[in-house]
């Protein structure tokens, strides 16, 4: 893997969307160190995917996108959920199983929705989210609408049918899909050389007649003014779009795994891209930011996860008399 | 009152469907150009046009899951997978998005998507194309499970199923296309029910889609030869209609079911439990069941016979239920 340098030069937006950007990236990072820490305490079970080292994407990319555009994401989400617009309470109060969770403690940390904001999950099998993507942008193009599908999945979907066959689907019907590939080089454990013959990700999309574009996923303005552009032609051209977004998970793919198969000096490398340390210092280089104002703004975000922590603590377990609901409509089955 | 067959009246349902409800669109292989693989939307590409009667590619992965997608943005897709064997290949969108998706999101999002598929054997097309995997898809919350077996079932239910707020799998079996029956104008909006298909009174023949004509066949020959059998077409596979079946089990006190699927883990074990359950003081003789032999359906005629429910299996297995000789 060759690794390059970490993202430099001025960040070409005002002051308010430059700090937004950040602020977006440090929500979830503050978010999942959080998380993890709660996940230590027994407060958070089951699987937990920290999405850190990853920010930047879910930050330019979400910033691109309307409100009536649909997001689909994986069980790597905390943080798309999170830029969406689904509240941070709220999130946290569903990896506690709370009642009050966006998904009322039925879905957990893999199964973030939210209606409202147009976020269809949250899906924990990979490659899962794609032919639903197709399928909400067919419905968009069958009703007149002309909203985008932002479908977000990683380098290991790539892998599996689904990726193939949505691909073709979404080409060949010209949908408006926007395939956001985020590529952090591993399949759970396996290193995308070890699993792909072709790992040129682009070429593969290429292959099914759709606009491919790669991008350095640790810069947000990177993503952002890709991502703006992907999606202007989506909507526009009323056909899918393929993004390649290249970035590194900082930490094990779930809280169960031990690591064992990257060199520590890679993930080191990787680090040096950090997308917050390094936008943070671009925009300290170029006077938008001095420390006492990013200092501020973590208080600020570590205010809202405590908030968040309080009102999941508070939270309400849903009766067990209640376990059969939401399976169907009306009745219970017998 | 008209007579019509049962394709006929699963394509005049679609055409209905089309019709009153521009949400409604039809997805699957072949089912434009070519008119469906059974011959039942034929037509309809050209009555309602390529946007709305969509050939789609050989991904049933992709295209059933685009259905789910198209449910959740608003529409009310029909897919048809050509047949149960190659819905394997969609399993994957059918259990872990259609079924899933209302539960997963705390009840925030439904997907009101009608599947549809042929099932079962009988035609020689040997193992991959044979199978019934109605038990399967019935063990999953959160799908609804429909088995027509009469041409006015065939046109009901398609419309009870897209009106249907929730993900429903229909079974057409492959031998019932041809099936000719009473169409009447009355609709029937009941997805929820079990139907008493033939009064009687000695024993409870219990079955479903493309046995009920063999179930009936039997009923038949056990009157020519003194037995009065009550047959009950279970229609709804998921939920079953335990009220129906038990009446019936209760007032024939013995009862026999009759499923194509395997013996090992076949809905009649289901059912046969649900009765075990709920009425085995009320029965007279030991629950029993015909269903295909374990086996992979053979090619040749004779042993793919020999491995599916029969009506002369089902004759004996009553005789042998009443300790009688066989008639």
């Amino acid at each position: 893997m060759s690794i390059a340098p970490p993202p430099a030069g001025p960040v070409p937006y005002a002051k308010e969307l430059s700090i937004d950007l950040l602020r977006d990236m440090l929500r979830i990072r503050r978010l999942e160190e959080r998380s993890a820490q709660l996940y230590g305490e027994g407060k958070i079970r089951g699987f937990l995917h920290l999405y850190i080292g990853e920010e930047a994407v879910a930050a330019g990319a979400m910033r691109a996108l309307r409100p009536e555009d649909n997001i689909v994401a994986t069980y790597r989400e905390h943080g798309h959920a999170l830029l969406r617009g689904v509240p941070m309470r709220s999130i946290m109060a569903e990896m506690y199983g709370k009642h009050e969770g966006c998904s009322h403690g039925r879905g957990g940390s893999m199964h973030l929705f939210d209606a409202k904001h147009r976020f269809y999950g949250g899906n924990a099998i990979v490659g899962g989210g794609l032919p639903l993507a197709v399928g909400l942008a067919l419905a968009d193009r069958m009703q007149g609408r002309s909203a985008v599908t932002a479908c977000f999945f990683g380098d290991g979907a790539v892998a599996e049918g689904a990726f193939h066959e949505s691909m073709n689907l979404a080409a060949l019907w010209k949908l408006p899909v926007l395939f956001c590939c985020e590529n952090n080089f591993y399949a759970m454990g396996t290193a995308i050389e070890r699993y792909e013959s072709q790992t040129d990700l682009c070429t593969k999309a290429a292959s099914y007649g759709m606009r491919t574009l790669r991008v350095d996923g640790q810069d947000a303005v990177a993503v952002h003014e890709v991502t703006k552009g992907a999606a202007r032609h989506v909507r526009e051209a009323a056909g899918p779009c393929f993004v390649e977004f290249q970035t590194y998970r900082f930490r094990a793919h779930s809280m169960f795994d031990p690591e064992l198969y990257r060199d520590k000096r890679e993930i080191e490398a990787w680090k040096a891209r950090g997308p917050l340390h390094t936008f943070s210092a671009r925009l300290k280089a170029e006077g938008k930011l001095t420390e006492d104002e990013f200092l501020a703004m973590d208080r600020e975000v570590a205010k809202e996860v405590g908030d968040a922590v309080a009102y999941a603590e508070n939270g309400t377990w849903e009766p067990v008399e209640t376990l059969l609901q939401d399976v169907s409509t009306g009745a219970a089955p017998r | 009152m008209s007579v019509t067959s049962y394709r006929e009246a699963l394509r005049q349902a679609h055409r209905e469907a089309l019709a009153s409800d521009p949400r409604v669109f039809l997805m699957g292989e072949d089912v434009g150009r070519y008119g469906g693989t059974y011959a039942v939307t034929k037509g309809l590409l050209e009555e309602f046009g390529p946007e709305r009667v969509r050939d789609a590619p050989l991904s049933e992965l992709a295209f059933v899951g685009a259905g789910v997608g198209a449910a959740l943005g608003g529409m009310r897709p029909i897919v048809e997978v050509m047949t149960v064997n190659f819905s394997l290949l969609a399993l994957d969108q059918i259990v872990n998005n259609a079924a899933l998706y209302r539960h997963m999101s705390g009840g925030q999002f439904s997907v009101p998507l009608v599947i549809r598929m042929a099932t079962g054997a009988g035609r020689q097309v040997a193992a991959q194309h044979s199978h019934s995997f109605e038990n399967w898809y019935a063990s999953i919350p959160g799908l609804t499970v429909l088995a027509p077996a009469t041409p006015a079932d065939a046109r009901d239910m398609l419309a009870a199923a897209l009106a249907h707020p929730d993900p429903v799998v229909i079974f057409e079996h492959v031998q019932l296309y041809n099936l000719e029956g009473d169409l009447p104008d009355a609709r029937n909006p009941d997805i929820h029910s079990a139907a008493v298909r033939r009064e009687g009174r000695d024993v409870c023949l219990i079955s479903y889609g493309g046995s009920m004509p063999k179930t009936l066949q039997a009923a038949e020959q056990l009157a020519r030869e003194g037995i009065e059998a009550e047959v009950v077409d279970l229609r709804v596979l998921r939920p079953l209609d335990d009220e129906t079946i038990l009446a019936s089990v209760r007032k024939c006190r013995r009862a026999l079911v009759v499923d194509e699927t395997w013996r090992s883990g076949s809905l009649a074990a289901e059912v046969m439990a649900r009765i075990a359950e709920q009425a085995f003081y009320d029965l007279d003789a030991p629950l029993a069941r015909v269903c295909s032999e374990e086996v992979p359906i053979p090619y040749a005629k004779h042993l793919e016979d020999a491995a599916l429910p029969q009506p002369e299996k089902i004759v004996a297995a009553v005789n042998s239920m009443l300790g009688r000789a066989a008639g």
